[in-house]
């Protein structure tokens, strides 16, 4: 399970969980859920796209993915959020019907795309993906103050002169940089549980908003670790590990703060 | 299995013959694309004003569970859609889909689950039988290789999820305009919601097998948005989606057939993309009034707030919030 060629899986899989620990957690905290689910479901379309053209999975995952974002943004602007991610992300997965029926590229390929592959990541991903979290990473750093009022004060930022259109944007791009990053490796229908299972589960059990953050990323930490010694061990899709073990964290996270009847 | 286990495109050329109305296949597409687009329509329009959205795309991307687990145990691809979206709406139910905090976060704890074990089914079902395509069907779908005697089966679903309906209309219209109210008149509002969820479970069972799991999403919730930015009276906003699911639906099915002759010959496009165009287009048309409003109030130069709240109530609906948005226009 450790051998060589398994090093940059860890790698990769452990820099996946600390940014799908992070993002998630506004995520969660500005009830976006369903956009973390539409956007990376959404950027597959693209995937398929780039197959279809030749050009690298992650770039066409990538454009998708912002396209995506920027369309529910401007839509979502005038008219219901909710409405419009559902519909933005219907019409991108009619584009991937379309590229679909198009490619010769089959089953496998695209079923390792939707559900992730444990020993499909090599050692040429690993430079994007540091890139790309490293992009993240920055993005976070600058946008914390004015993210983290909006998304629990949402008037109180208004009124402070917070611009809630241009955050939302930008909250929306920064769920894309982080989709582009992780889809290849849990895979597009997945990841957003990810995203929400782990934080919802930190936020239940402290209401302290670093520590609820360090617990999140802990949490995807080992929910991505467990999953991929699963998958690795029993051959199973990574998918499935991950999609339960989040919900299991989330259940977890439920039952002890009813236990407590504390905060949740 | 009796499942439809080939992709649109690939079957196409062989299953319609030239002429589009004498086609079997093209005329049980029309019958159940019709049927599923009034039962969404209406059904769709309480989705709409109930938020509820997420759930109901949801409930189509766990059809691929019900769907692949069926495929594994044997039995129709129907029947894993309708007791998949039965499980998945008394787990939200659980988890806390009723309260409107948290609703979304309840409903994507529950879809992760469900995509998780259908990643699994899946990867059983492929390797059991290898065969290729199965994931692609189950999740596109493909309205013209359903088989004929499925449609039934379509017709008794969508009868139940309308009588569900037309039994709960009133109160289930008022919960959905403000519960506050509906709870002060000593209206159920968990137990209707609840209801309403299953009616969900089962329209989105409909719409799934008709365009596949994924993009059901957009006949449930592109006609019932746009009729609900057309009109404000209720009745009104249920027939105009039902009629313009059916427009795009028909149109859509016309479209795929005539792009066999399209360019690259011989090779047709995806139903599911025309018909999701479609209603995007609808979408988007609709909106064209509330922008023109907003123009104009803001030319007028008055309070910009005005026109987009009264455009943002118009959503709404229903008797209580119409009131406001005549109020504040």
């Amino acid at each position: 399970m450790f051998q060589g060629f398994m090093i940059d899986t860890w790698v990769v899989a452990s820099i996946v969980g600390v940014i799908a620990g992070i993002v998630g957690f506004f995520v969660v905290l500005r009830g976006s859920s369903f956009v973390a689910h539409a956007i990376p479901n959404g950027a597959f379309a693209g995937a398929a796209g780039a197959s279809l053209v030749g050009a690298s999975t992650l770039l066409g995952l990538g454009v998708f993915a912002v396209l995506g974002a920027l369309g529910i943004g401007t839509l979502g602007r005038h008219g219901r959020h909710d409405v419009v991610t559902g519909l933005v992300l219907a019409f991108m997965l009619g584009l991937g019907a379309l590229f679909l029926s198009r490619t010769i590229e089959y089953a496998p390929a695209i079923y390792s795309l939707l559900f992730g592959e444990v020993l499909g990541i090599s050692h040429a991903d690993l430079v994007p993906t540091i890139v790309l979290a490293l992009l993240c990473a920055i993005a976070i750093a600058v946008l914390y103050r004015p993210l983290m009022l909006s998304s629990v004060l949402g008037e109180v930022a208004a009124a402070r002169g917070v611009r809630t259109f241009a955050l939302d944007l930008a909250f929306l791009l920064l769920v894309a940089l982080a989709t582009t990053m992780t889809v290849p490796v849990v895979g597009a229908l997945l990841i957003f549980s990810l995203m929400i299972g782990a934080p919802a589960a930190a936020r239940a059990l402290t209401s302290r908003i670093t520590v609820a953050m360090a617990l999140s990323v802990l949490f995807a930490l080992i929910s991505v670790w467990a999953a991929i010694a699963l998958s690795y061990r029993t051959n199973y899709p990574i998918g499935f590990f991950v999609g339960t073990i989040s919900a299991g964290c989330f259940l977890l996270g439920r039952l002890w703060s009813r236990i407590r009847g504390g905060v949740a | 299995m009796s499942a439809p286990a080939t992709f649109v495109p690939s079957t196409f050329a062989s299953l319609i013959a030239p002429g589009f109305f004498s086609s079997g296949a093209v005329r049980t597409a029309l019958t159940i694309g019709v049927l599923v687009a009034i039962v969404a329509g209406v059904v769709g329009t309480f989705t709409v004003l109930r938020g509820q959205s997420f759930a109901g795309h949801a409930f189509g991307d766990l059809g691929s569970t019900g769907g692949s687990g069926a495929y594994l145990a044997g039995i129709g691809p129907l029947w894993g859609f309708v007791i998949a979206g039965i499980a998945a709406a008394a787990a939200m139910e659980a988890v806390g889909v009723q309260r409107a905090r948290g609703r979304d976060l309840a409903t994507g704890i529950v879809l992760g689950a469900g995509l998780g074990l259908a990643a699994l089914f899946l990867y059983l079902g492929t390797t059991a039988t290898s065969t290729t395509g199965a994931t692609v069907t189950i999740l596109f779908g493909s309205i013209f290789a359903i088989p004929s005697s499925t449609v039934p089966w379509v017709l008794l679903l969508a009868l139940i999820s309308l009588a569900l309906i037309a039994i709960l209309y009133r109160p289930l219209m008022l919960s959905s305009a403000s519960p506050e109210l509906a709870a002060a008149r000593g209206v159920p509002v968990r137990l209707v919601g609840a209801l309403f969820l299953v009616a969900l479970a089962l329209t989105v069972a409909l719409t799934a097998i008709t365009i596949g799991s994924i993009l059901s999403t957009a006949l449930l919730i592109g006609p019932a948005a746009a009729a609900l930015r057309l009109t404000r009276s209720p009745r009104a906003a249920l027939a105009s989606a039902a009629a313009i699911g059916v427009g795009t639906v028909v149109l859509g099915i016309v479209l795929a057939y005539d792009s066999n002759t399209w360019p690259p010959a011989g090779h047709a496009w995806p139903v599911s993309f025309f018909i999701v165009t479609l209603v995007l287009i609808a979408y988007l048309a609709s909106g064209v009034p509330a922008y023109l409003s907003r123009r104009r109030d803001s030319r007028e130069g008055r309070d910009a707030n005005a026109g987009s709240a009264g455009a943002s109530t118009l959503g709404a609906g229903g008797e209580t919030t119409g009131a406001i948005s005549t109020v504040v226009r």
